[in-house]
């Protein structure tokens, strides 16, 4: 399979899409202490997606298989909640594993990111989660090169991740993505299953949203009532960081940090 | 926000013996599906042309399950 490497025009309005969504999620995390309510960090960053003259890529996000569309502007998962959270009245409070997804589409391109912050004290166990996660990010800035196949770096995010004693969720994944939020490849952070057929050759100028998502227990998880909240089925906290990529020679080079 | 991978809509594109589907998806992957037990407990039918929800297998995405039939 190749995928649609994006030209230096493309990739400089990805970077200034990518760019809004680093300075929401900056926001957040400064937003993101106890008291405040996720529907709270929902109205801030519109609002700032707003002023820099951005939409909401996830806002009406049709559902997969035909549930209502996505009806908040930012996802906001708690704890146990993997991703797709829907923002509303629930407060965080100290000991949250909070993980925050932004996804903008600005001039006809999109950026998509994300962060897990730790609210307060945590369990050594949580703060090594979530920094795992993060770190199966950096991997990625040194390993996916043009040239090399994306199984190789999913192996490495995978065997990192299953060293500290955590699990790689596999019913999402990472996606290509440009003018539109979710293109062709499928990224996933595993390798085995569909990997052997679908697994992709990186070239320069390819651009991928990454995004490792990790569950503290076993890797299942299920989709809630609301239709879009995705639990870890034994409700251990999980953690979601991701950043939208443009690969390059020497690595891959993140749109979406300031 | 991450991308669902496992359930996909399709069209069938063939009924084999065994209460077995072929599905075209929409991707234009073809998978080997059976009816989810549910579906057969409450006698709908599957004919070819139908568009399905198929769920993949995470194991082996070449198979799947049928779930629901659209209309």
């Amino acid at each position: 399979m190749t995928i649609r490497p994006k030209n230096a025009e493309a990739i400089v309005k990805m970077r200034a899409a990518g760019q809004v969504v680093a300075e929401v999620l900056d926001l957040l995390r400064s937003l993101c202490r106890p008291g405040i309510t996720t529907a709270d960090l929902d109205a801030a960053a519109v609002r700032l997606m707003g002023e820099r003259g951005a939409r909401s890529l996830f806002r009406g996000q049709p559902h997969p298989r035909g549930r209502s569309p996505y009806p908040g502007n930012i996802c906001v998962s708690v704890n146990e909640e993997l991703v797709h959270g829907i923002p509303g009245p629930r407060r965080i409070v100290e000991g949250d594993v909070v993980s925050v997804d932004v996804g903008v589409e600005k001039d006809g391109w999109c950026g998509d990111a994300a962060r897990t912050f730790v609210v307060g004290r945590a369990t050594p166990g949580v703060l090594s989660l979530v920094e795992t996660t993060a770190e199966a990010l950096e991997i990625v800035r040194r390993e996916a090169r043009a040239g090399v196949l994306w199984s190789a770096v999913a192996g490495c995010i995978q065997t990192l991740v299953e060293s500290r004693g955590f699990s790689v969720v596999r019913e999402y994944v990472g996606h290509g993505i440009g003018r539109q939020m979710w293109e062709a490849p499928r990224v996933p952070n595993y390798v085995g299953g569909d990997m052997a057929r679908d697994d992709f050759l990186l070239a320069e100028g390819v651009t991928l949203a990454v995004e490792p998502m990790v569950s503290m227990g076993r890797r299942h998880v299920r989709e809630m009532a609301d239709g879009w909240t995705v639990v870890a089925a034994d409700g251990m906290p999980c953690a979601h960081f991701e950043d939208t990529f443009v690969i390059r020679p020497d690595g891959a080079e993140p749109l979406t940090r300031l | 926000m991450a991308k669902d991978v496992i359930r996909l809509e399709g069209k069938v594109a063939e009924a084999l013996p065994n209460a077995m589907f072929r599905v075209e998806l929409e991707n234009g992957h073809r998978v080997l599906a059976h009816v989810s037990g549910r579906m057969r407990m409450n006698f709908i039918r599957i004919l070819p042309g139908d568009q399905v929800t198929v769920e993949l297998s995470p194991y082996d995405l070449a198979k799947g399950r049928i779930v629901y039939r659209a209309g």
